[in-house]
This record gives C-alpha cells, structure tokens and sequence, in this order.
C-alpha cells in the first residue's frame, strides 16, 4: 500500500488556502473584462481594485502596486524597466545566491555580490562596488529558497540608497510569512503563501522608478487582468502568518533532531525564515535520498523546483563555499501551515532511516 | 444583466471550472503541487498540463508545439520580440496588442491597409525587407475574418515569419493555416483569464522574454498553474466538440439580431465574418448616451481595452468612415451562453434608447 502522502516543499508551491479558494469562486462569477466600460466590466474593475487596496493593506505597503503573472514576469519586468531619474540604470548588480528569475534577466554582464559562508551577502563588498558609480540596480532577494536565509535587506537599502542606486527584493519566500523587506522594488508570488498559481505582484515605491511600457495595470503590464486570481491573493495575505510561531518551533524541532542524527544544517548560523530548511546527509546523495522519500511518499526537494532533477550542483551552496560533493548532499524542508509535529516527526523517523541504511 | 461583450471575454464554461478545482486543492487533497517538482504530486500536475497542452493543441494546426504563457498579450509580445524581427508589417485593423508591440520592435512599422469590408487584400503587396508579418485571423472589433492562409504562404515565400493573432477565431472557426506563430487566449474559448498559449511552429527558434527557472522548454520561465492550463484545456475540448453546434446557434443569434436591427448599417463585411460580432452604426446616434441608458445591457462601443477613452476606433475608421461615423458604432457580441430571449430583450432595449435619442428607425419599418 502506497504511503500517505506528505508534502514538505512549500517553497515549490503551497495548498490553496480555503479563503483563496472561495474567493477564486467570487472571482469566476464576476467574469467579465475588468477594462470594459459597462456594468459587470465595472464590477469587476472594482473587484480588482479592492484586491489591489487588499494586498497592499495586507502587506503594510502604502505605494504602488501592480499585478503580474507571477514573481518571475514582476522580476524581469522590474529588471528591464528600472530607471533612476528616468533614465535607464546604468548597471545591475545581483547577489550570487538569487533566484534564476533574477539571474537570468540581470545578464551575464551583471556584477555578482559574494556572500559570506552563512548565504549572507558581504556588505563591505557592496559598498565597494557601489562606490563605482550612481545609477545602479541592485538585486538581494529577501529570503533564499533553499536555504531560508534572510539578507540584511534594511542595511543593503540603506547602503544603495546612499549611494543613488535602487533596490529590488525577490520577496517569493519571504511575502506574506515574515515583514516585507525595505526596497524600492518588491516581487512577490501568490501560490508561495496560499494563493493561486498564476498571479504576483510587483510593489513600486514610485512609477518614477520604472518604465511604463503600456497597457493594463496602470500602462506597466498589457493583458486582460486574472481578477480572480487577484481576489485570491489578497484572501491569502489576509488569512495571516500567524503561524510563523508554530512553523519556528517545527523547524527548530526538526533542526536539533536532524543533526543529533548526524545532519549538518545549512547556514544555521544565519537568520533565517522558519518555513525553509536546508539539512546535508553526508555520504548520501540528494538525488538518491529524493528517491527514498518519495517512495515513502515524502514530497522534498534538492534545490528549488525549477532546477530539481538537473542534478546540477546548486549554486547557491556553491556560493556558500560548499564543494560539489557537500551541496550534492542537500536536501530542502519547507513547511507550511497545515504542517504539524506528527508531520516532522515523519520526516525525521524517514531521515533517521535513510541516513541509517546508507551507513549500514 | 444581459450579456451582448463576448469578444470582451466569455462566461467561464462550467466544464472549465470544473476541471480547475481538483487542482484548487487544499493541503488534504494532492492536487496543488508544483508541476516542475519531481516528486509525485509534481509529477501528477505535470501529467494534467500535459494534458491540457494536448487540449488545446488539439485547437491548433498540426506540426508545431504550445507554450503556455499568461495570455494572448504576452504569446503575442513573446512572438515579436522572442523573434527577434527588426521589419515588421501588421494589418491596420491588429488590436493594441499587436500594433503596440510592432511599434516597440520597429518604430517604421508597416501598415497593412483593410478595404471597406474590413478585409486585407490578400494580395496585398507586402513590403519587401520585412521579417516578420502580422495579421489577426478574426478582427475584434468588426468580426471580419482575414485571409490569412494566402498572406501567411507569400509572407513565408519571401523570407518572412508570419504572426497571426487568432484570439477571436480560436476554438470557433479552423486554425489559421500556414502561419508561423499563433496566439491564443483561454478567456475568449470560455476558459479562465490568467492564460494563453503561443503556437509554434517546429523549427522556429524564439529567445525567451521571462527567464528563470526555464519552464516551457526555456521558453517562458514561471510556475505553470495546472488548474489554469486544466480550465484551459477543458475548454478547448469542449470548444472542439461544440464547434459546430456553437456556430449554428451563433448564426441564429446573428440572423436574429440583423433582422430586429434591420436599418443599422453593418460595419464590415457581412460573409468573411465571425457572426458573433454584430457592429453596427446608426448615423447620429450618441453611443455614450446609449450606453449609459442601457444600464441592464453589457456591451461596447469598440474593443474592452480602448472602450471609454474617447478616441475613435482604429478600426473603424481603417474601413474608411469618418471621426464622427465612428463614434456612432456600437458591437454586440454573443456566443454559447446566449440566449435567444436574452438578446431579443437587449436588443429592444438598444432599439428603445436609440429611439429616445430621436435618431433609430423604428425597427418594424423595413431596411432602406
């Protein structure tokens, strides 16, 4: 007989949360094109402008806000339409352990910011290479999916903002579980905190700072608005992170039991999000304990969803000073808040298993 | 509500919905992971966008692949500039999505003009140089359907990529043959918003617009939503299997309303036409008035996206009628869900408000 499943890799993607469901539901009956000028087109329209005012609200953001497909179309729209007294960046700088949403529109040419062996990025680093000239983008995401490592962001802000540049913050797994960062550019996800597949954000501290290239959402995104899922997203912010609590106690849970069973914790030294853990088995690979637990019907990861199953060597830990063996043995536990003690203690029993198997 | 705006978007069929909420599921159900995950419920919700892409390619011409994206604006905005085209020329009569775009990529765009039926010739001279060649296969403010196979083979035989914009015909009349690239949205078929796909046809290389995670073959980065591409999918299906009763009923709807609208002028041609757009216009008719009046009745005056900004239709006037005729145009729209008491009492009441203004024939009189 199969093994119940049990999913612990929310920093893939998240259950629908109940309100984000009934809200989708409020949102398929209200279908009609929120851009059309008669009643139901207007009733919609309103729909959508209450879900925006909703998100904002919901996040403490009181400046702009407007609706992508998701945080990577937020991302490359932020990357490729920043400006700074309106006029187009002069350079972009990223941090080594972004997302490849980030990484990929930056550019080659992009500048990368080491970070220290905590995932931590190097401020004196920065600080440096912003001494180089005005004009520049910065990108730090807010918290690491792999490792759940939150930046500095309030220093890094500070840090470009005095030297003329903007910040952008890939807020996908930090939004709606811990405060928004401090940036000027903020893109966020629905479907990694409840809501819908198919619909993110992109907060914007000024329109000044971005480039319009027309079209719906106040001329930055063409495109009939997905207004129900919109609806979706503001009911899943709404619905709280007040679980945070018992998601730090879980993963502190799993943390001390995981490595008294002989488990190295990534970046345990660092600030990191509760929802998002990152444990090295020695000796034994990711890809073959991936194929353990999915057998005893455990959904994990090696890195995030997107590079899973290319078996290449994770840049992130690579970034941390990991060696290509070490971060080959690193798998992602991400939690969510349907995720209770017996689910951890599961996961552990599985570990303890595996770890014991290869040992044997 | 009576709803006459279905070129806005359709009603959300209830076989869509349906589909989409196995995948709308809780933490108790396994139908929400991420279908990039290899894990097993990453693998099931892999296996149902597959699904899905079969649906709707089922739509499409054979010898080319779908790449999901968030709708037709971005497949269209992936097609022109993932093309890399420096030359462009588009018909005169595309939707902002396409004449937007085109501008974007080549400022010296070429226009491609419509005759007083609406229709670009199809042997239109095509302007030498160009590479890449854009004409929508049904027009979503008149209805008129273009002849886009014969503009399609010559734009190729000279050296051109050939786009066409097939929102308003997909799922509702056959693909456009020999195009290159199509684009597709779900919520014009009865589908959910959020989605669409770009048709591509085998060979063609196209440089991605949203990176990331390398989703769609490194086409289009960003989490799939299996519950978007299932309502989509179901759809198309139910669009493939319904296809020709839709167009009957459609076609009873048209001829109902001409005959009830008989002394309005028809904007574009009355055959090369999809027959759920009825535009029309009636000389000195004050369109804003009218819809204000007619508080119980969707529908437009032009396209959703430029209705109620006051600037004539490019399309309109495209077909050779003045500022002022322009502005006296209203488009019906029906479709599957509407019936056939529903656009009688719209109808009416359209016939009422224009009369209130002084300006409608009376609609038992007969046509001039």
């Amino acid at each position: 007989m199969p093994a119940e499943p049990l999913y612990l890799d929310h920093a893939a993607t998240t259950p629908l949360l109940p309100q984000a469901r009934a809200a989708l539901a409020q949102g398929f009956d209200a279908w009609a094109n929120p851009s059309s000028p008669h009643k139901p087109g207007r009733a919609a329209r309103a729909l959508l402008e209450g879900a925006r005012a909703r998100v904002k609200a919901a996040l403490a953001w009181e400046y702009e806000a407007v609706f992508t497909s998701g945080a990577s179309e937020a991302l490359a729209l932020a990357i490729g339409r920043a400006q700074v007294e309106r006029a187009k960046v002069e350079r972009v700088l990223v941090s080594a352990v972004e997302h490849e949403a980030v990484l990929r529109p930056a550019g080659a040419d992009a500048a990368r910011l080491p970070v220290d062996a905590h995932g931590l990025v190097d401020l004196a680093a920065l600080a440096a290479v912003l001494a180089g000239g005005p004009r520049t983008l910065v990108c730090v995401q807010q918290v690491n999916s792999e490792t759940g490592v939150i930046q500095p962001l309030a220093d890094i802000a500070a840090l470009v903002r005095a030297a003329g540049g903007i910040l952008l913050a890939d807020a996908a797994q930090g939004a709606g579980k811990i405060a928004l960062p401090d940036a000027d550019l903020i893109a966020l996800s629905a479907h990694k905190f409840g809501g819908p597949i198919g619909i993110g954000a992109l907060l914007i501290r000024d329109f000044a700072l971005l480039e319009a290239p027309g079209g719906q959402e106040r001329g930055y995104r063409g495109g009939t608005e997905n207004m129900p899922a919109a609806l979706a997203m503001a009911a899943a912010l709404e619905a709280g992170a007040g679980w945070m609590v018992e998601a730090r106690r879980l993963r502190d849970l799993l943390d001390g039991q995981l490595q008294a069973a002989g488990a190295e914790i990534i970046a345990s030294a660092a600030p990191r999000c509760p929802t998002i853990g990152g444990y090295r088995m020695p000796g034994v690979s990711s890809a073959a304990q991936l194929i353990r637990f999915d057998s005893a019907g455990i959904a994990v990861s090696a890195g995030s969803a997107c590079s899973s199953g290319s078996l290449r060597p994770s840049h992130v830990l690579s970034a941390m000073g990991l060696d290509a063996k070490a971060a080959g043995e690193v798998l992602r536990v991400s939690i969510g808040c349907e995720t209770d003690e017996a689910a951890i203690a599961r996961f552990i029993a599985a570990w303890r298993d595996i770890a014991g198997s290869a040992r044997a | 509500m009576i709803y006459l705006d279905y070129q806005a978007t359709t009603p959300l069929a209830p076989e869509a919905r349906e589909a989409m909420m196995p995948w709308l599921a809780g933490p108790d159900a396994p139908g929400f992971a991420n279908p990039h995950s290899p894990h097993r419920a990453g693998r099931a919700a892999a296996a149902v966008v597959e699904v899905a892409r079969q649906q709707v390619a089922a739509l499409l011409p054979a010898g080319g692949r779908v790449i999901f994206t968030s709708g037709a604006t971005e497949a269209l905005n992936l097609a022109i500039f993932g093309s890399g085209a420096r030359r462009l020329a588009v018909s005169a009569i595309e939707h902002a999505a396409v004449l937007d775009t085109a501008r974007a990529a080549d400022p010296g765009v070429a226009l491609l003009p419509v005759d007083p039926q609406g229709l670009v010739d199809a042997q239109a001279p095509l302007p030498a140089g160009a590479d890449l060649v854009a004409v929508m296969q049904v027009n979503n403010e008149i209805g008129t359907i273009q002849p886009v196979a014969d503009l399609a083979r010559r734009a190729r035989a000279q050296g051109a990529l050939f786009l066409c914009d097939a929102v308003q015909g997909a799922g509702k009349i056959a693909p456009p043959q020999d195009a290159d690239l199509i684009a597709i949205s779900a919520h014009k078929l009865y589908g959910p918003k959020g989605i669409g796909a770009l048709w591509v046809r085998d060979g063609i290389e196209l440089k991605s617009l949203i990176h990331g995670g390398g989703q769609e073959g490194g086409l289009r980065s960003g989490t799939l939503s299996p519950a978007l591409c299932a309502g989509f999918g179901a759809a198309a299906a139910l669009c493939a299997r319904l296809g020709e009763s839709d167009a009957a009923h459609v076609d009873r709807l048209w001829t109902r309303a001409r005959a009830a609208l008989a002394g309005w002028t028809l904007n574009g041609s009355d055959t090369a036409r999809w027959h759920g757009n009825l535009n029309l216009r009636l000389a000195g008719l004050d369109v804003a008035r009218l819809l204000s009046e007619c508080r119980n009745v969707a529908f437009s005056a032009g396209s959703a996206c430029a209705s109620g900004s006051g600037r004539p239709s490019h399309v309109l006037r495209a077909i050779g009628l003045s500022d002022r005729d322009t502005k006296t145009a209203i488009r019906l729209g029906f479709g599957r869900y509407t019936r056939e008491e529903d656009l009688d009492e719209g109808v009416a009441a359209i016939i009422a408000a224009a009369r209130s203004q002084g300006v409608a024939l009376p609609w038992s009189e007969s046509p001039s």
